[in-house]
């Protein structure tokens, strides 16, 4: 298990590389210049020159991705060319604030998706079923910035019970766990958890189904174990699934929140990332998709070992 | 009669806590604005003058400040921190400038000569200490002949140019005046001095009208009346500024009552704001939507007649209709009754009898359409609503026998095309571009597009236009240092340049904004700024 865990954070690195790497030329391959996010448009060529060599955007991409990485290496992100702040500084409130939706989003959704997902797959053909499966499919086709949009419109537009956009009253740095702060909370929360709600219903009403029709549930019942007893064996079976795809959910709202973000002002990593598409920030954006990356990869790392822990079959090494 | 007597009792309770209320009825003012982070608050704000308009002005004054107090007349300048200047008599690229005397920065240090010179160097010394590459951008481009400063006495600078420069007064509302002593007090705590302008920016300090008490990176700042500003103090208490991007998100905040005021509604949701009971305020904006056209050899737009008859062919009163009226009809890059506006012959309307006229008069009809390439973008800050305007107008032209085809390039890309011209390669073979512009100097409404020597790469005159007659009127103006005679200079350039029609004017933007009913006292002056001290809360 040692040299596995080992072995997988090593392999962290080449990932960590490629990552930097893609990112760096997908923005120098976009259209526009990233100087633009320095200098306003009509800004006359000899100081676009002159920023430029200053900021070192005249160097060859080789020396630019190059000094990137070397800095990285020494743990230093560089700075944002827009604002001119440590990226550090800014992805890492940013990484807080998304981490706390993602939770709260994944929390949420895993325990409706759960809740459903079990009692669809408990309850077979039933009306249950039926309402749990429409609303999985509601879930995963519905666009959740549209849905995000018309919660707006009705929970803070029309009703004025909840707050439209932001994260608290005085901003994330003063984030407190009270009503008024929670409240921001509530729109993106349920806007985020409908995808994830959705894929584990799906999920774990599949394998309760399929687990329902084992021979070893059917022993168990024929051996007077209690319904409970017989739930419990089958959730025990069902957790390694389900806790894997709850694992892929948790990564992808960490980094797959830009819009709801956008939608609600919620200063997180999407909105971080959409600002620095926009501005062609590219150390935001190589930073921020690079710890991200690497969060998705810590993530997936942790499953596989929960997995394990979980179920002993499942051998890693 | 007790009814009466309880009446008139209850009424004089009253009047201390009503009192008391329209004492605190200043209050705390929430704005959304558009852009997507704070603007830069070191004294030289990035994101184009949104960021002047509220991280600039309200927190630093400059040596001449623009005169917001009205909404009926075009904004001029004002002594600001400067009382009165002059051109040397002897040599025209020193100035002399006299500062006020008694102001003192937000940390209770001197304005002086020593601060204005400072002030200079932060972007045009490379060799001064507290140099800063990140507000050379952004000021550099505004103030392009102003080369340095030297101290005089105590309140007395002089100020030199590359050339004799009547627009200097004009260009120096730029550049905003930072406390040398708190950046001192910052270096003196930092590894260089790019942090050090990093530690100012999250407590800077000059003498503007408010200061700033907090800055939450990408989420908020927050400012105080600033008590002892040198001339009328701020009625507001607190300003809040929150970055809200989206449109949708700003006017879901103002109605869930989160702003106060938002910035650049869209269109589309004016009329349920006012539903609402939003009040929705416009003025004429020195912000000019063109198309602006390529002049080189083989372009039809080299053709004045062609240029003429697209001036003409355009419904600007159905542009303004889908816009929800948010648009006011240009008739050139000033509007009518602008010093700078002269008198032009060619009247700029909506004639599509002549527009036709003029096109078979340069060989286009019906056997030979004209065919147009236009570079636009799909959004974009300042560029209104690009796709739905420009569509409208290729139906437009269509009545007159013109074909337009549409390059849609994102908008970071179709900046970085303005820049090259219309002679490089990422121009495409276009014809034209449409790139919004603020007018609110001579150097950035005129003298950038139709002086030769600022072709790209060196600035915006992105068709080549070359004219020597442009080029004397140009130098004239810049000659002029008497401000009548500098603005008559400039109505006969600008007259000149509409008879030549080296824009297809299309529409100016009017700046919507909407804001609560509690928000009083506001005034939307003809400018890309505010004043801030004017409204108050009620």
């Amino acid at each position: 298990m040692f040299f596995y865990l080992i072995r997988r954070i090593a392999y962290a690195i080449p990932i960590a590389l490629a990552v930097g790497f893609v990112c760096f030329m997908l923005v120098q391959i976009a259209p526009g210049d990233p100087i633009n996010a320095i200098v306003p448009p009509d800004a006359p060529g000899d100081v676009v020159e002159q920023v430029r060599r200053d900021y070192g955007l005249d160097k060859p991409l080789p020396v630019q991705f190059g000094l990137w990485l070397l800095k990285v290496v020494q743990g230093d992100l560089g700075r944002s060319l827009a604002s001119g702040r440590p990226v550090w500084s800014d992805l890492s409130s940013a990484i807080g604030n998304t981490l706390m939706l993602a939770a709260s989003a994944s929390l949420l959704g895993f325990i409706l998706g759960c809740v459903l997902g079990g009692l669809a797959g408990t309850f077979r053909g039933s009306w249950l079923d039926r309402v749990a499966v429409t609303l999985a499919v509601g879930g995963v086709s519905v666009p959740h910035y549209w849905l995000g949009m018309v919660m707006v419109v009705i929970f803070s537009v029309q009703l004025n019970w909840l707050p439209a956009m932001g994260a608290g009253p005085g901003g994330s740095s003063d984030w407190a766990w009270d009503w008024e702060h929670i409240k921001h909370l509530i729109l993106p929360t349920v806007t985020l958890c409908v995808i994830p709600m959705g894929i584990i219903t799906r999920t774990v009403r599949g394998i309760i189904a399929e687990i329902m029709n084992q021979e070893f549930v059917t022993a168990l019942r024929g051996k007077g174990l209690t319904r409970r007893g017989v739930f419990l064996h089958v959730v025990k079976n069902a957790a390694p699934t389900a806790l894997a795809v709850m694992g892929l959910q948790l990564g992808y709202l960490m980094g797959g929140s830009i819009l709801v973000e956008t939608v609600f002002s919620w200063p997180g990593t999407g909105l971080l990332l959409n600002n620095a598409i926009f501005q062609r920030d590219l150390p935001v954006l190589q930073g921020t998709i690079l710890v991200l990356a690497m969060f998705f990869v810590a993530l997936n790392l942790l499953v596989d070992l929960m997995q394990t822990a979980l179920d002993p079959r499942i051998k890693r090494g | 009669m007790r009814l009466k007597k309880f009446l008139m009792t209850a009424c004089l309770m009253a009047l201390p806590v009503l009192g008391a209320s329209i004492a605190q009825a200043q209050g705390t003012l929430r704005i959304g604005m558009t852009a997507a982070d704070i603007p830069l608050t070191n004294g030289q704000p990035d994101q184009g003058f949104e960021g002047n308009r509220f991280t600039g002005i309200p927190l630093f004054d400059s040596l001449t400040m623009w005169d917001l107090s009205s909404a009926d007349k075009p904004s001029g300048i004002l002594p600001g921190l400067a009382t009165e200047w002059a051109v040397d008599a002897n040599d025209k690229t020193r100035w002399v400038f006299r500062l006020r005397r008694g102001v003192k920065f937000h940390d209770g240090s001197d304005f002086n000569a020593d601060a204005a010179v400072w002030n200079v160097r932060k972007v045009l010394d490379r060799d001064a200490p507290h140099y800063d590459p990140r507000q050379v951008g952004v000021t550099a481009t505004r103030m392009p002949t102003l080369r340095r400063a030297e101290k005089i006495d105590d309140y007395t600078v002089a100020l030199f140019t590359s050339e004799p420069d009547s627009l200097l007064p004009i260009n120096l509302t730029n550049l905003f005046m930072a406390s040398p002593a708190q950046w001192d007090k910052m270096r003196a705590t930092s590894a260089n001095a790019e942090a050090a302008w990093l530690a100012f920016a999250r407590d800077p300090s000059g003498t503007g009208p408010f200061r700033l008490t907090r800055f939450v990176a990408r989420e908020r700042v927050e400012y105080a009346r600033n008590d002892a500003y040198w001339t009328d103090k701020a009625k507001l208490d607190r300003i809040i500024l929150l970055p809200i991007p989206e449109a949708t998100a700003r006017t879901a905040a103002l109605l869930s009552n989160q702003v106060d005021w938002i910035e650049a509604p869209s269109p589309d949701t004016i009329p349920q704001l006012r539903q609402r009971g939003m009040v929705i305020t416009s003025n004429a904006q020195p912000h000019v939507w063109p198309w602006q056209p390529c002049f080189t050899e083989g372009s039809p737009m080299a053709d004045v007649r062609v240029r003429r008859a697209l001036n003409l062919a355009i419904d600007r009163e159905g542009l303004r209709t889908l816009l929800g009226g948010m648009m006011s009809i240009p008739v050139g890059t000033v509007p009518r009754g602008h010093p700078w506006f002269g008198n032009p012959s060619f009247n700029i309307r909506t004639d599509k009898a002549e527009a036709r006229r003029l096109l078979a008069e340069a060989g286009y009809g019906p056997q030979r359409p004209l065919n147009l390439k236009v570079q636009i973008s799909a959004s974009g800050s300042g560029q209104m609503q690009p796709l739905p305007m420009n569509e409208f107008l290729q139906q437009d032209l269509k009545q007159v026998g013109v074909n337009v085809e549409f390059d849609v390039l994102e908008w970071n890309a179709l900046f970085a095309s303005w820049r090259q011209g219309c002679r490089d390669a990422s121009a495409r073979g276009a014809h034209a571009t449409n790139v919004s512009f603020a007018a609110m100097d001579p150097f950035f409404a005129m003298v950038r597009f139709w002086d030769s020597k600022m072709a790209p790469p060196v600035s915006n005159n992105w068709g080549f236009f070359n004219n020597p007659r442009f080029d004397a009127m140009i130098a004239e103006a810049r000659n002029s240092f008497e401000p009548a005679a500098r603005d008559a200079a400039l109505a006969r350039l600008h007259a000149a340049g509409v008879d030549e029609a080296l824009f297809i004017w299309i529409a100016h933007d009017v700046s919507p904004r909407a804001m609560s009913p509690r928000v009083r006292g506001y005034v939307q002056p003809q400018s890309w700024f505010v004043d801030l001290r004017l409204p108050f809360i009620q």
